[in-house]
């Protein structure tokens, strides 16, 4: 049963042939934009919800669960109390499973205290066609009934396919179509990075 | 992506701990309050069994349903096969329904293989066992319950992404008419694992010494080094009679009761791929300890069953996206 195709999509841009980064790639976010932009949007999450009660930040494999995790820890350093933090894989939920090869699950973990009521944060590193969240208000119904959902993503590039916005956004960066915006994650890869890159594209949009 | 799970021995170690890792994630939907998932909606798995089964045809079911497939069952009794209709008129039939899988379980060996090879059908072909060749989810499942007894800590976690690595695994009986034997020596080796075959000489089969595995006649010597003891059935329909002197003498030599179970160390476990014949092979108080896993091997079932069918499904059926 060869290539599963894992979902950790971490170029965000059209299928094009070279995936070997032979175009060029510029740097967007450096890892200490990167931190300024997560403790804003921990600011922003606590100040849109009056506090971190009945906050849960659910990060969506592979970057945006890191992602959570460090919104968490901003908030916690900010309040001194913990939000509850988890992951939830949408794979099984999206709509471009028959377009591509069978894909390999990743790992779904919601908080112990469940998100009935609650209200909760999606957390993502790019946000491209909507279509990873769409497939992820699909996922969240079957787990439970949030009081309300909310959407924070590190890089807004554009080009909705689908209704959604964001509620809070780590940097909009205006691109093309072919280009390739990459997230580079220290738990993932070896630094923090936002970077974008000519039309030298291996995935399809997250 | 493979199109058909026709053999344990096609897999590679990579494609089982795909499949493995898979149904891990795929066993918390039993969890859930709603335990379903859309992925397969709209697709038609077809269970094709012409041998009695409950919990293998069961188990696909559920697992189907599970991933919102729509689920047709065939058996054989009842049907046109009685009055005489061949596997490929059959197929046929099943083709022009548009079947996107067919899990077939069928009393020759070689009939799954012949339906995914001969062009009859388009769809996926799913072994559910083949006479006495191969039942190659049994043997997923198993490696799935062996992997969470033993690699897996006391919350069940770490179990994803391991294998079987100098594990040994002692499967005990009738090997002769045993597709589950075959199908776990050929899946436990690609694993890691080290396993012995023990059994009477009657019920070993001819050509056994080409087996990536070691046999033995006593069971008793091979006890207090095995991780894993899988008892097999002792299937006595498909035996005339006359492989040894009596059930009695059987169950003596090579049932596992609680003197034999004080053998096995602490963490050994207890297996059985069911149903069993209890007071035969296995004792009742063994079969319902603490070590046995055999309700739980059911459970398993069905998450790995709904990872191959996932992965059979779920992906595009063109072969040029699938490259």
């Amino acid at each position: 049963m060869p290539p599963t195709q894992n979902s950790s999509a971490r170029s965000h841009g059209r299928p094009a042939q070279d995936s070997t980064g032979t175009a060029r790639t510029r740097p967007v976010l450096d890892a200490t934009d990167i931190s300024r932009a997560l403790t804003r949007i921990a600011h922003e999450i606590l100040e849109r919800n009056k506090g971190p009660q009945d906050v849960v930040l659910l990060g969506i494999p592979s970057r945006g669960v890191p992602l959570a995790r460090r919104l968490a820890a901003a908030i916690a350093a900010v309040e001194g109390s913990e939000v509850p933090v988890g992951a939830l894989d949408v794979t099984m939920y999206r709509d471009d499973l028959r377009l591509r090869p069978a894909r390999a699950l990743e790992h779904t973990d919601l908080p112990a205290g469940g998100i009935d009521g609650r209200t909760v944060v999606l957390v993502d590193d790019v946000l491209f066609s909507g279509r990873t969240i769409r497939a992820a208000l699909d996922a969240l119904t079957e787990h439970g009934r949030p009081r309300q959902v909310q959407l924070a993503v590190l890089v807004d590039r554009g080009h909705r396919e689908l209704p959604i916005r964001p509620d809070f956004v780590g940097k909009n960066l205006p691109t093309s179509m072919s280009e390739r915006v990459s997230v580079l994650l220290t738990e993932h890869d070896d630094l923090d990075a936002v970077t974008i890159g000519g039309s030298d594209a291996s995935e399809v949009p997250a | 992506m493979m199109r058909h799970l026709l053999s344990a021995g096609d897999l590679t170690r990579d494609d089982a701990l795909v499949i493995l890792d898979t149904a891990e994630e795929l066993a918390a939907v039993a969890d859930r309050p709603i335990k379903k998932l859309p992925t397969l909606r709209g697709r038609t798995v077809v269970n094709l069994f012409y041998e009695d089964s409950t919990r293998t045809r069961i188990s696909f079911e559920a697992a189907a349903k599970r991933l919102s497939a729509d689920v047709i069952n065939f058996s054989a009794k009842g049907s046109s096969v009685s009055k005489g209709e061949s596997l490929k008129d059959t197929a046929l039939t099943l083709e022009a329904m548009g079947a996107d899988a067919v899990v077939v379980r069928h009393g020759s060996s070689g009939a799954p293989h012949r339906l995914a090879h001969s062009g009859w059908i388009r769809g996926s072909v799913v072994n559910a066992g083949d006479g006495t060749h191969e039942h190659p989810t049994q043997a997923l499942l198993d490696a799935f319950t062996m992997r969470r007894r033993l690699n897996a800590g006391p919350h069940g976690e770490g179990a994803v992404g391991t294998d079987l690595a100098g594990r040994r695994v002692t499967i005990v009986g009738d090997v002769l008419h045993s597709r589950v034997a075959r199908s776990n020596v050929l899946l436990l080796r690609t694993l890691g694992a080290e396993v012995t075959l023990v059994a009477p000489p009657t019920l070993l089969p001819v050509g056994v010494e080409g087996w990536p595995c070691s046999t033995s006649y006593d069971l008793d010597g091979e006890l207090d080094k095995s991780d894993v003891v899988m008892m097999l059935r002792v299937q006595q329909e498909r035996m005339g009679a006359a492989f040894f002197p009596s059930a009695r003498e059987y169950s003596r030599r090579y049932g596992l009761d609680t003197r034999r179970v004080a053998q096995l160390p602490d963490h050994a476990i207890v297996m059985h791929p069911g149903p069993m014949n209890r007071g035969m092979e296995i004792a009742a108080e063994v079969a319902d300890s603490a070590r046995s896993t055999i309700v739980e091997q059911v459970t398993n079932g069905v998450s790995v069953r709904m990872a191959v069918l996932y992965l059979l499904l779920s992906g595009s059926s063109d072969p040029e996206v699938a490259q």
